[in-house]
């Protein structure tokens, strides 16, 4: 093909339809025929196939909704951090999109996206295209490497994974773990904020502890935290620390890891190397690259700023963004992509009609984290529009659990089951 | 995008819509999303937390208020109910009452 992708978003900045240039309609092939409305949702996380079901859901089934997913399967992040302590196999979190195939007619592209065009409202993928009324971009994050020497996508499937997408890498993560020898240092580095789940890497840290606990108890967990202090949960993660693994985990705040070096699992601070047996560095976090693709990324270049009553990006109208990508004072977390989703698909189906979106959305979001084989605690928060600041504010009343428990533990799994169903089943 | 193609995408979508489903309260539907989480989708759960779907609206109201004023303790329903109006209870408990297990 002689034009490139390049000439193409350009010459589509000009103005020129897809339609109008025999070359590239002839390279591209529309990949399912248009033939009412429809909705396109890129990403089938926690947000995407959430919001792909339920726009079928609540509109009745009248809204062709085609998802663009990468992945075979769904793998459930929150949660992954049990296959590290042992309680969780990967395949328990492990779901397949059939479901959403079958019951809610939802048509599935195993696909990337290499290119959107907002005026002409197609997503271009590299074996065809297709068009949109609506699209919703659910990308979740995608890691920055460039502060950190040493370090890339490469050589984090290789050696230094993140795994903080769950899959392969955390089947890898915990391999290395179970090879670690007994006395070795388990480290976790966790990038400056904001980042995807904010409890997550001390709950890591404390599925990393319990499995050493009671298999290498000689070893120990060092936390090198880019931020000044526990962002998320600190005293009942402290107290976890203290009182399950006492003398086994050290929180070291102000510490961003600025290198590594991958063959000997050495990881580069302002003000040391720290050398261990088992290295896993969480980089800092954007939204996912797809993206920039329509320039939807308008905080710092990173972050995607959107209309809260209808998560429409303030880039583009007809194109909507949910999940750990968007730009707010809200937890990124499962639960919040979920409920974003629900607040998106709504607007949608009245926008689509002509009608007025809800113009009090709030928002629910409850957060398990799991310390150990049994217990776990929470926080828990309401989220209101407030009209004066166009953005979700905190409601009354909010907290943390006033202690872990094993009752929590085993809330949180049922918080698991019942998510799960509520996106994928 | 012309808006005379803007004008047909509208009329399409409500002449597509037009029928017998006024009858949810989207706001209460709204409302209700994200307990799904935790209590199932439209309230059926699949397990631990209870059942919300078919609930009897005094029952629903009673106990979230119960949770909002302390005199039913909890792990975390005190600090969901906190954040909510009594008015949004009673479009909640109407929300799920109305919920059938399917």
């Amino acid at each position: 093909m002689s034009f490139s992708r390049r000439d193409f978003i350009k010459a589509s900045a000009a103005g020129i339809a897809i339609g109008t240039f025999p070359g590239l309609a002839f390279a591209s092939s529309e990949l399912i025929k248009k033939k009412g409305l429809r909705v396109v949702v890129v990403g089938g996380g926690f947000g995407g196939a959430t919001a792909a079901k339920y726009i079928r859901k609540w509109g009745n089934n009248k809204i062709e909704v085609v998802l663009i997913e990468r992945n075979p399967v769904f793998i459930s992040c929150p949660m992954s951090n049990t296959v590290l302590g042992g309680s969780r196999t990967i395949e328990d979190l492990t779901l397949s999109y059939n479901v959403l195939k079958k019951k809610y007619g939802i048509k599935l592209i195993k696909g990337e996206v290499t290119a959107i065009d907002p005026d002409n409202q197609t997503v271009m993928l590299a074996k065809g295209h297709i068009q949109y009324d609506r699209l919703i971009v659910s990308p979740g994050v995608d890691f920055m490497y460039d502060g950190i020497e040493g370090l890339n996508a490469k050589v984090a499937d290789a050696s230094i994974p993140h795994a903080w997408k769950a899959g392969a890498q955390t089947v890898k993560l915990r391999k290395q773990l179970v090879a670690m020898p007994d006395g070795g240092v388990f480290a976790i580095s966790i990038p400056k904020g904001p980042y995807r789940c904010p409890p997550g890497p001390y709950e890591r840290a404390c599925q990393v502890a319990y499995y050493l606990k009671n298999n290498k108890p000689k070893s120990k967990v060092l936390i090198l935290d880019a931020n000044p202090d526990i962002t998320s949960k600190k005293g009942l993660f402290m107290a976890a620390w203290n009182e399950l693994y006492p003398g086994m985990v050290e929180y070291r705040p102000n510490s961003m890891v600025t290198g590594v070096n991958a063959a000997t699992r050495t990881a580069k601070t302002e003000f040391e190397d720290v050398k261990a047996d088992v290295l896993n560095v969480i980089p800092p976090m954007r939204s996912g690259v797809v993206a920039d693709m329509a320039g939807l990324a308008t905080v710092d270049a990173r972050w995607c700023g959107v209309n809260f009553l209808t998560y429409e990006s303030k880039a583009h109208r007809n194109i909507h963004v949910i999940g750990d990508a968007v730009s707010a004072a809200l937890p990124k977390s499962g639960h919040m992509a979920t409920s974003q989703a629900k607040i998106a698909a709504a607007a949608i189906i009245e926008m689509l009609q002509g009608e007025r979106p809800d113009q009090n959305p709030t928002i629910a979001n409850t957060c398990y984290s799991v310390v150990s084989d049994k217990e776990a605690m929470h926080v828990a928060n309401v989220y209101r529009y407030n009209a004066e600041k166009q953005a979700m504010v905190s409601a009354e009343g909010g907290g943390v659990s006033a202690s872990r428990s094993e009752l929590e533990g085993a809330f949180a799994g049922y918080w698991l089951k019942n998510i799960l169903n509520d996106v994928l089943l | 995008m012309i808006p005379y193609r803007k004008l047909l995408v509208v009329i399409a979508g409500f002449l597509l819509f037009t029928s017998a489903h006024a009858e949810v309260d989207k706001h209460a539907r709204g409302l209700a999303a994200s307990c799904s989480a935790c209590h199932g989708t439209d309230g059926m759960s699949e397990g631990g937390m209870p059942e919300l779907a078919g609930l009897d609206r005094m029952l629903f109201i009673k106990s979230m208020k119960d949770f909002k004023s302390g005199a039913r303790p909890a792990t975390v329903m005190h600090q969901h109910a906190k954040g909510y109006t009594d008015e949004e209870f009673e479009l909640l408990a109407d929300f799920f009452a109305a919920q059938k297990r399917h």
